[in-house]
């Protein structure tokens, strides 16, 4: 009896080492995961509050001797002319947003809600258009660009970011197909247009889907370098990651200088992460459910 | 009340007919415009354009099939498609470790879980040039991963050149855009675990399986289509790879130019739009075929997707 006893207690035990083990094993794994994810980002922060001295003699793991050293950020807002790339950016990304999510509203309403001939053939091609890979196309959508007058042009530049987007319609397919139909059926029977049951009624309702669309949308446009590079050439429409990018020449060996850019240009997405996190993690999977 | 109802959309229909038609109209004419404005026109030009030998200003003529011939012949373009196998390779460990993360952060009790997800998905957050600079100053001589690996013990003369030394540097990249799309994926596999049903788990450790067990009999089946969406999007991201060596490699320097940046050299520096357009012809068939494949493997393991699932899941359960 006593000895059946101990025999569980041990194997108890025993099982509790085990899970002990896992359990520290699992914690040093996720630390050492993150360790490294946060590494290149730290280093550049760091690097970002030395004086060029520190920077020539110190190691670049070495904390810099004064952590409230800002000269660095002056010195690339300033000379970087980033108020004005910001201003560029936070206009495309404004712009772009709004027609995404307007686009993407009105089709998603008019696909889920109309039966008409052509509905199937629009879904197919938008579907067919994700199945391209749009980076093939990009020596042809140049030609275009130019043929329309668009190279270094703005305007141009928001109208190719807003046109080539899949994503947000489905993100707003998918909304609209589990808001009741029986809410705009009473409305126009009560005399209300269409015009008016999509922008008075079912726009407010889909809040959730537009604030998702317009987080992923704008954090992608924001980030976008390869189109603002080959579109946005002359000096007069910078966006944020054009005028990073130019950074290499005036500042080419001071990485103290370029890495208080970057960590300048880190700060929006940051702040935009730690408000919607939940929106940006919900809209990627129903972004990727369609695929 | 239900009479009127009936007879009153059939009213509705013949009066407001032309109303439904403008709304049709006006809510889908910019959105279809822009689309085949950006992709369908460009699409067709790509092709048309892959026969010619022309610059984006003057056509010398048509040449057949000179273009693709000269991409399967000349060793520089293979080499370059080549590429794309490190990056495959680069896919599949990102894959792994996006699995591995994802079930400890959604199946253990992690103190600070949101912290460690938020930690990992934050570098896919971060701008693309931002990235190539953070990296090359990650990779200079000495710096930091020199500094690092110093600490814990390896001399610097060991250490090669990570950008520069066509032996590793391909890896070097790689390994940014794991960095990269790491955390997204495990975002993604994160969601499809918190989809499978709970008691799945309690049954099965009531039973005592344990974790290994638990993950193959429940969490494999309950996340097979995001795993094989993740695998394809991974596959034919590495067919297209550019920005590791876009913006960290210097634009393809020491033999780090994928397939894409040989495009977009071929296009915008050196002025041959006729065989750019043949290049990206061949990487778009090669992107399809693997989309194909995978769709039909895919469709191969899910033929009757909902049954095997339900049916392991209620063996599984049986069995413990």
């Amino acid at each position: 009896m006593s000895n059946t006893t101990m025999a569980v207690t041990s194997t108890n035990t025993g099982a509790r080492v085990k899970r002990g083990i896992f359990k520290t094993l699992e914690y040093l794994a996720l630390l050492l995961a993150c360790f490294i994810a946060l590494l290149p980002i730290i280093s550049s922060f760091m690097t970002s509050f030395k004086t060029g001295e520190e920077y020539g003699t110190t190691n670049a793991m070495t904390p810099p001797a004064n952590w409230f050293n800002f000269d660095n950020y002056v010195q690339v807002w300033t000379e970087g002319n980033m108020l004005e790339a910001f201003l560029t950016s936070a206009s495309v990304v404004i712009v772009v947003v709004a027609v995404s999510v307007m686009m993407g509203s009105m089709l998603a309403y008019v696909l889920n809600r109309f039966r008409f001939p052509g509905n199937g053939l629009i879904r197919n091609l938008f579907m067919i258009a994700t199945l391209i890979p749009g980076i093939a196309m990009q020596v042809t959508n140049y030609q275009i660009m130019r043929d329309l007058g668009f190279l270094n042009s703005i305007v141009g530049y928001m109208i190719l970011m807003s046109g080539t987007d899949v994503i947000s319609i489905y993100i707003f397919l998918q909304y609209f197909e589990n808001l009741d139909g029986a809410l705009d059926e009473s409305a126009v029977l009560e005399g209300c247009t269409y015009f008016g049951v999509f922008f008075k009624i079912l726009l407010p309702l889909t809040k959730p889907a537009i604030i998702t669309v317009a987080v992923l949308k704008g954090v992608g446009v924001y980030n976008e370098y390869y189109n603002a590079n080959l579109y946005l050439q002359s000096n007069t429409w910078k966006t944020i990651s054009t005028a990073l990018y130019s950074f290499s020449g005036p500042f080419k060996s001071s990485y103290n200088i370029i890495c208080a850019g970057v960590l300048l240009t880190l700060i929006p997405s940051l702040l935009v992460f730690l408000i919607f996190q939940k929106h940006v993690y919900a809209g990627l999977a129903s972004g990727s459910v369609k695929g | 009340m239900s009479i009127t109802r009936a007879v009153q959309p059939d009213l509705r229909k013949k009066r407001v007919n032309w109303q439904k038609v403008a709304v049709i109209l006006l809510f889908a004419i910019v959105p279809m415009f822009l689309l085949i404005l950006f992709t369908y026109i460009p699409f067709i030009k790509m092709i048309q354009f892959s026969f010619y030998n022309m610059s984006y200003t003057k056509n010398r003529g048509f040449v057949g099939l000179d273009n693709y011939l000269k991409v399967f012949s000349k060793s520089e373009y293979v080499g370059a498609m080549l590429l794309s196998l490190y990056y495959m390779a680069g896919a599949v460990v990102q894959l792994s470790l996006a699995l591995l993360f994802a079930s400890i952060l959604s199946l253990e009790r992690i103190r600070g879980a949101g912290i460690y997800k938020a930690i990992l998905f934050f570098p896919f957050l971060v701008n693309g040039i931002a990235i190539g600079y953070i990296f090359k100053y990650f990779y200079t001589r000495g710096f930091v991963l020199d500094s690092v690996l110093q600490a814990i013990g390896i001399p610097l003369e060991k250490l090669p050149y990570w950008l520069r030394d066509q032996s590793v540097n391909n890896w070097s990249l790689v390994f940014t855009s794991v960095w990269k799309y790491c955390g997204q994926n495990m975002v993604l596999f994160i969601g499809a675990i918190a989809s499978i049903d709970p008691t799945l788990y309690e049954a099965a450790t009531i039973d005592g399986a344990n974790r290994w067990e638990q993950f193959k009999a429940i969490i494999l089946p309950g996340i097979k289509t995001v795993f094989m969406l993740n695998l394809i999007l991974s596959i034919t991201g590495s067919l297209s790879a550019f920005e590791p060596a876009y913006v960290v490699g210097s634009m393809g320097a020491n033999g780090t130019a994928t397939f894409f940046i040989k495009i977009h050299q071929m296009a915008h520096v050196s002025g041959k739009v006729g065989m750019a357009c043949a290049m990206a012809m061949v990487l778009m068939v090669l992107i399809l075929i693997f989309t194909v494949l995978q769709r039909l493997f895919f469709r191969y393991v899910m033929r009757d997707s909902d049954n095997t699932f339900n049916a392991k899941a209620n063996q599984a359960k049986a069995l413990w």
